[in-house]
């Protein structure tokens, strides 16, 4: 029953009576927490338009939308978040995704108007009061991430198990590396719009974590019929503008592409691929060169039923691929396994055949239906300093050639090299393998103009280099060679303050007062390559358009203004796998457009 | 007959219509004998959105119908069309008062598929939400148990306390209500700087209050006179019904997940689960008052024992496509209203083959209500139905 204290205890309530108010005054002024998940702030600089954020998003509130002044360009989609708050709940999940770091919140949560529509913002771009607003939620660290950003090793020889031998050094994903290498990506398209092959790189990533690689396979083959060779050996653009890459290690697309076009065994490719009934239309094709270039080319002209004939001027297919890349870096079993295939479609490959003086360009043009060049860049360019003219100094090409060919080089015990691209890099290591091989020490030293950091050549490929046991010294510039009683004693070189002006363009600057010598009895030259078109009649020379430098000018389809000669490769593009084989597939697109309407004619 | 009897259901129903084979009674509304009334869904008694459909005569209740479904927003399906991490998001929003058990469950049964051990500082981290969320969703409570039976005052107090909490849930977790905290393979963040030290502030000013309250609520005669033996919960029904949580454990039954089936860092923790043995709305609310104070306690330990800092998230795959291994889970933990679990089935896909909630709201107010507000007063159905602490969100996931 009710005690009598139960009756009087409520009355303390009273006491509030005399207390102040426990409410906040001016509730519109408070401040939320520093954590607050508030309004979006988007650093559109570092924001690349991966569109990451938008396919996290579980309520569809963001969308990718083009926006003015940002353009889109390798490694930027030029597209930014745009949010609407009428769908958005703030669980900041597009924050904790974001590969780049840019997307995060401020504390601000009192945003009123009478236009519904202005809820529906881009962040960075619409400026608002809280962008600079320091507090707000940000992706907690360290160790909170939504994907691993740490790339998985590729095992490789270490460099006392490679530097006497021509082994490839590395071996390759074993599947459960794939697996989680592939887990990493994305898939945001940012390398799909920058590889000049545009290969569905997220798709044939997304097979290999579904484990399907004949699905690989297709996807690599759509746009690529080298792909042993590129997994290997592709400059990779790809990984560098790779959006994982902006916080963390890029994906090793690359090695991915390698591990497809490895696991799948070359007996298997035609019934995957789906390739073994083509029907030929009848019309042929000459291919002068078979490098990349001629070679996707000749592969996807075959596909649509063309009979294609490749003539090569050295005694193994292949050209850079196979007698500029050392064996370490691409062996030619990978390569001879995609020139197989290629060959299974029933594209003739005739080598130890010089267009120009075996043939000539006019006798394939009335034999053929249209030609495609792509005879590369295999001339290699001299520094002009004195003393070039010396016996004992080479060409990298040339070496590169020779050691494939199994002829025997001349290395002597210390070399200069002169040029810091990849050209340089391999001719370092070729000729590090052999000194060590013949004299068991390495004593080899490669210059270049540039800074360690501007340095052409790919970074593993320097590092390697140096593993191997050559010296690397960028920022000289060759002077002279040294020479002394016919006998080469060394290179002089000068600092190369700067290589490039303010437009980027190539204008070394040197400072004369510091010097240097770099002592060796052999220099190789390695400085770029220079393409040889002596093969192309007068007839053709007459009528050839070629712009301001020399080059010749094509259109989007590698057609030159000769109508039947198509052109494409490193002499139209530069030195990179990956461009030739775009042009060799542009091209073939190109040559049946060509003849399809001149068949209509 | 003793007091607490009174309210008990009779045996004896010689003057109230006879039940049917269906155990209902028939209803002819042209006798006007009876009248049909709607309790919610927009009543100030109701918790949430629902509806009871009373049958009156005089002012007592002959007969209910429970009605949900106002709250409906299809969570269950809506996840199964969402990856996993896209759910994380979505369940804190089926409990609106209590999103921190959603979020466990959800995030523990992810791991326990794909086979993940969280960080020692996650577990702790946990376990200091969920017994904020604890605090805080019986502070809402105590606001409406007393509201509901006329006395204002106490939810003002307990409001204000619950805000406290719910500052320092903005600190740790930048969220107020929605928490978004607990996620599959950790936490979103270590405590703040300072943190304890505000908590402990805030704890002391909730003690302070829950004198007050006590004085005020458990100390009153009108409270007493209108809750002592009213609401009667029969042990017998509590297997039946598969009533859990405090509404089980006022009638004497020591049921707590967190010492029968302990998870995180209960099993170090220093508790026992708080028994009454009488059954009705005053032990119920007795019960519930004294489970307050206790995860004030256990803040204290859990903010005393716990590591300061360290990993709290362990490394998942990618979670855009994220593959759950094939499997099934049932994940429990003990929230404010009793056991709270989540049934949990992947294909192996990226996304849920089906996730079930199963919240205690459903057998409260569905099927526990219907049976024990016969007989009662009209007056006293909003006081028995929050002394049952239930959310209608999670009846209606």
């Amino acid at each position: 029953m009710a005690r009598i204290k139960d009756i009087i205890s409520p009355f303390t309530a009273w006491k509030n009576v005399v207390k102040e108010p426990v409410t906040i005054k001016e509730p519109l002024k408070r401040e939320a927490a520093p954590r607050y998940r508030g309004f979006h702030k988007n650093d559109v600089d570092t924001c690349i338009g991966c569109g990451t954020c938008e396919s996290i998003c579980q309520n569809a509130a963001i969308d990718m939308v083009p926006v003015e002044g940002i353009e889109t360009k390798n490694g930027d989609s030029g597209l930014r978040p745009r949010i609407d708050y009428g769908r958005c709940c703030w669980c900041a999940l597009c924050v904790d995704v974001c590969t780049t770091g840019s997307l995060s919140m401020s504390n601000h949560f009192k945003w009123v108007d009478s236009d519904p529509d202005v809820f529906r913002f881009i962040p960075g771009v619409d400026k608002k009061e809280w962008d600079n607003e320091p507090n707000g939620y940000k992706k907690p660290g360290p160790n909170y991430e939504l994907y691993s950003k740490e790339r998985v090793h590729m095992p490789e020889l270490k460099p006392e198990e490679r530097d006497k031998s021509f082994i490839e050094i590395v071996r390759g994903y074993s599947k459960e590396q794939a697996m989680k290498e592939a887990d990493r990506c994305v898939e945001c398209g940012i390398c799909v719009a920058t590889c000049p092959a545009h290969m569905g790189i997220p798709e044939y990533i997304k097979a290999i974590r579904n484990e399907d690689l004949n699905e690989g396979l297709r996807i690599l083959y759509d746009t690529n019929p080298l792909p042993e060779v590129c997994g290997r050996i592709c400059t990779h653009k790809c990984e560098t503008v790779c959006s994982v890459g902006h916080q963390g290690d890029p994906l090793s697309i690359r090695w991915l592409k390698r591990y497809i076009a490895d696991q799948n065994p070359a007996e298997n490719y035609k019934k995957i691929l789906e390739t073994e009934n083509i029907t030929k239309n009848g019309k042929r094709i000459a291919i002068v060169g078979s490098g990349p270039a001629g070679l996707s080319a000749a592969h996807y002209l075959a596909l649509m039923g063309y009979e294609c004939t490749i003539y090569e001027k050295l005694p193994l297919p292949g050209g850079m691929m196979r007698y500029g890349i050392p064996e370490y870096r691409l062996p030619y079993e990978a390569l001879d396994k995609d020139i197989d295939y290629i060959k299974s479609l029933g594209v003739e490959i005739i080598c130890n055949v010089t267009v120009g003086k075996d043939i000539t360009l006019d006798e394939l043009h009335q034999q053929y239906d249209a030609v495609f060049v792509g005879t590369g860049l295999h001339v290699g360019r001299s520094t002009r300093i004195p003393g070039t003219d010396h016996p004992n100094v080479y060409q990298a090409v040339d070496l590169l050639r020779e050691v494939t060919m199994g002829k025997e080089i001349p290395a002597t015990q210390s070399i200069v090299v002169i040029g810091g691209g990849n050209v340089a890099m391999d001719i370092t290591r070729t000729l590090a393998r052999i000194q060590n091989q013949r004299y068991g020490k390495v004593n080899i030293i490669t210059t270049s103009l540039e800074s360690e950091n501007e340095m052409p050549a790919d970074r593993e490929e320097i590092i390697e280099a140096r593993e191997e046991g050559a010296t690397i010294i960028p920022g000289w510039g060759p002077v002279k060679i040294e020479i002394e009683n016919d006998k080469i004693k060394g290179l002089h070189v000068v600092k190369c303050v700067s290589v490039f002006d303010e437009n980027r363009r190539f204008s070394p600057k040197f400072d004369e007062n510091q010097t240097n010598f770099f002592a060796g009895d052999m220099v190789v030259e390695s400085i770029g390559q220079g393409m040889d078109l002596s093969y192309l009649p007068e007839s053709v020379k007459d009528n050839l358009k070629l712009d301001n430098r020399g080059r010749i000018v094509v259109n989007d389809y590698f057609q030159s203004s000769v109508n039947w000669l198509f052109v494409g490769g490193d002499i139209i593009q530069g030195p990179d796998v990956i461009h030739g084989i775009a042009n060799g597939h542009k091209a073939a697109i190109g040559i049946d457009k060509f003849i399809k309407s001149s068949m209509k004619s | 007959m003793k007091f607490k009897d009174i309210f008990k259901i009779k045996e004896d129903r010689s003057l109230y219509p006879p039940l049917n084979s269906e155990g209902k009674i028939d209803v002819d509304l042209s006798s006007h004998k009876y009248v049909k009334l709607w309790h919610g869904p927009q009543h100030p008694g109701i918790t949430g959105n629902m509806s009871l459909e009373l049958t009156l005569l005089g002012d007592e209740i002959m007969d209910c119908e429970t009605h949900v479904g106002y709250l409906h927003r299809g969570f269950e399906k809506l996840m199964e069309r969402r990856k996993w991490i896209q759910c994380f998001p979505i369940v804190c929003r089926i409990t609106v008062p209590e999103p921190d058990y959603n979020e466990y469950c959800f995030a523990a049964g992810v791991e326990e598929l794909a086979g993940i051990e969280i960080p020692e500082t996650a577990k702790w981290l946990r376990t200091l939400t969920l017994e904020m969320a604890r605090l805080q969703s019986y502070l809402m409570w105590i606001g409406g148990q007393a509201g509901s039976l006329g006395m204002g005052i106490v939810g003002q107090w307990s409001n204000y306390c619950r805000d406290l909490v719910l500052d320092r849930f903005e600190e740790l977790t930048g969220g107020r209500i929605y928490h978004m905290y607990i996620i599959p393979g950790g936490v979103r963040g270590l405590l703040p700087d300072g943190f304890e030290k505000r908590m402990e502030e805030t704890l002391k000013t909730i003690e302070e209050f829950m004198v007050d309250i006590d004085k005020v609520m458990f100390n009153n005669a009108v409270f007493k006179k209108r809750t002592v033996g009213m609401g009667y919960i029969d042990p017998k029904w509590i297997y039946q019904f598969g009533i859990t949580g405090p509404n089980a454990r006022a009638a004497g039954i020591p049921d707590d997940i967190r010492k029968k089936y302990p998870y995180l860092k209960y099993p170090e923790l220093d508790f026992e689960p708080i028994v009454g043995k009488d059954s009705d709305i005053y032990t119920r609310a007795d019960v519930r008052r004294r489970d307050l104070l206790l995860s004030v306690d256990l803040i204290r330990q859990i903010l005393a024992k716990m590591p300061k800092d360290g990993d709290f998230k362990a490394p998942t795959p990618n979670v855009l496509h994220w593959q759950i291994p094939a499997g099934e889970t049932f994940i429990r933990s003990e929230c404010t209203r009793g056991e709270f679990a989540y049934y949990i089935v992947s294909d192996g896909s990226e996304y849920p083959r089906r996730i079930n909630v199963r919240g205690p709201s459903y057998t409260h107010a569905v099927a526990l209500l219907e049976k024990m507000i016969i007989n009662t007063n009209l007056a006293d159905v909003a006081g028995l139905m929050t002394s049952l602490h239930t959310y209608p969100p999670e009846i209606e996931r």
